[in-house]
């Protein structure tokens, strides 16, 4: 069995003496009787997929809805201006989850990390850093592999789609994936790998799916950036030595009690919030019509 | 779940229920049938039909019937592609009671004038269920290697099928018998841990009293798709 908390993971690197994505990869082995070539294969493939997607990213693409497209070349000029709040770092990282976000709503190719809706979030911070640092690829496939082991223990707690749990358990999730996974890459220790996935998911509690006219793109595609910002805070954070109060399995539970109390008008159904306002009628509306 | 349940599929998107999941219940049908369709007749019901269209639903569905996999990047093409190839598809908007919300129906039809009928539900992440076969009530996910018998309801055809398969050391993993009536038409869905041989698969639909049997290889690559 996978780690069902991030406590268990802890301590069994501790015991083991494993870096946390070796534990993701001895407990995969085990628990699907793969070899280590097999996993190892399909989780750089993973890698690749995604580098590829931002690379693909094409700015003259509108969705079939006509609500999104363009916005990442829209920054890619702005960033180019260098009048930027953000900064040349944090500009690409809004860039590539843009791209992401976009590619994925018109069609394009993408890897679903947890969800299609979220898929912008772990490029784009993963490939943001591993440009500044020059990370290898290898690196990076450990990377992801911690991200996914956070991924499983979010899983088996909570959940990982919108219509169960939320924005909270797509974007909130794929954000705690991701600060999870920067902290290894900057040698963080695996409390503060916990304490980065805690402080990421903690930040976006309460994040209500509600897609307007039901399509995976308002508000979806911006939403990636805020997972993928709020993933770097959170990383910067806990690599700094600030600890999360709550404990990141405590924080999984919660993000599980608060699903459960949402409204079924705000998990993706698209009868509430964004989705229900006079814009996000019209649209559907709109679209009913064709 | 498994580590690639968290992270991927690799799909096209936008939505793992909605387009990816959409493309398998296409591909599925494409194996069930054995070949590709000529004729494909689809029925979208609940949030298929609501927003399947903003989804690709549509062109998911052709996409796998055409043999594509959900992260073939000619989906969004698809449509055109099956004109091209000379399938003739149509849509229809339906209301199913008792069914999950992303429900589609495909009736579907090869050259040869062989026909099947599927009813399948999109789960999420890609994963779908197959809840009806030519009308017969069936439960399976298509993951593991799946020996669809349909036969005569009368005895010994479950013991048939089990000793065949212990003879070629297949595990049965699940079985499960659905009916029509008492002594009417019956449909055996096993999913199996090791491939079932094909030679096994031709012997058991020349068995007296079965009359169609079907095998879907979830790892089978090519089938002469597009
Ligand atoms: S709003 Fe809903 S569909 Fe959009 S990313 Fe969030 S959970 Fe996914």
């Amino acid at each position: 069995m996978a780690f069902e908390s991030m406590e268990e993971w802890i301590q069994y690197c501790r015991k083991q003496s494993v870096s946390a994505p070796e534990a993701v990869i001895l407990e995969d082995i085990h628990d699907r009787g793969v070899t280590r070539a097999e996993t190892w294969k399909q989780m750089a493939g993973m890698w690749s997929a995604m580098c590829q997607s931002d690379g693909e990213y094409d700015r003259t693409l509108i969705s079939q809805s006509g609500l999104v497209g363009g916005a990442a070349g829209q920054m890619e000029d702005y960033i180019k201006t260098d009048h930027t709040l953000c900064g040349d770092m944090i500009g690409k990282v809004i860039m590539r989850a843009l791209r992401l976000g976009e590619s994925n709503a018109c069609m394009k190719r993408i890897v679903a990390a947890p969800t299609a809706g979220a898929c912008g979030v772990l490029p784009a911070v993963l490939i943001t850093t591993a440009e500044a640092e020059k990370f290898s690829d290898e690196k990076m496939t450990e990377a992801l592999f911690t991200a996914a082991g956070i991924g499983q223990i979010i899983a088996s707690r909570a959940y990982i789609a919108g219509a169960m749990g939320g924005c909270q358990a797509e974007i909130g999730s794929a954000s705690s994936m991701a600060a999870g996974a920067l902290v290894y890459l900057k040698n963080g220790s695996p409390e503060q790998i916990a304490d980065a996935a805690a402080i990421a998911m903690k930040n976006l509690l309460g994040l209500v799916c509600d897609p307007v006219a039901g399509l995976v793109e308002v508000p979806c595609v911006k939403r990636n950036v805020v997972g993928a910002i709020n993933a770097m805070a959170a990383a910067d954070m806990a690599l700094a030595g600030i600890h999360s109060a709550v404990p990141a399995d405590q924080v999984f539970d919660a993000m599980k009690e608060i699903g459960d109390q949402m409204n079924s008008s705000l998990r993706e159904t698209a009868e509430g919030g964004l989705a229900a306002t006079p814009a996000g009628r019209k649209v559907r509306e709109k679209l009913t019509l064709h | 779940m498994n580590l690639y349940d968290i992270l991927g599929p690799v799909m096209v998107g936008p939505s793992s229920s909605h387009t990816a999941g959409a493309v398998r219940i296409g591909l599925i049908t494409r194996r069930l049938l054995g070949d590709e369709p000529v004729k494909a007749h689809i029925d979208l019901a609940g949030s298929f039909a609501a927003t399947g269209k903003g989804h690709g639903t549509d062109r998911a569905l052709v996409a796998g019937l055409l043999g594509m996999q959900p992260d073939d990047t000619r989906i969004p093409d698809s449509l055109r592609l099956a004109l091209e190839r000379g399938m003739e598809v149509h849509f229809h908007e339906v209301q199913l009671t008792d069914a999950h919300p992303n429900t589609a129906v495909l009736h579907v039809e090869t050259a040869q004038g062989r026909k099947l009928e599927l009813q399948a539900s999109s789960l999420g992440g890609g994963r779908i269920m197959v809840n009806k076969l030519d009308g017969i009530e069936v439960n399976f996910t298509g993951e593991s290697p799946t020996l669809i018998v349909h036969n005569l309801d009368q005895p010994g055809h479950v013991a048939e099928v089990a000793s065949m398969l212990s003879h070629k050391a297949v595990n049965i993993a699940t079985l499960h018998l659905y009916r029509n009536r008492r002594g009417g038409y019956a449909v055996m869905v096993l999913e199996t841990d090791q491939p079932v041989p094909e030679e096994s698969v031709t012997w058991l639909s020349h068995l007296e009293g079965v009359m169609k049997v079907t095998y879907l290889n979830p790892t089978q690559e090519e089938d002469n798709g597009l």
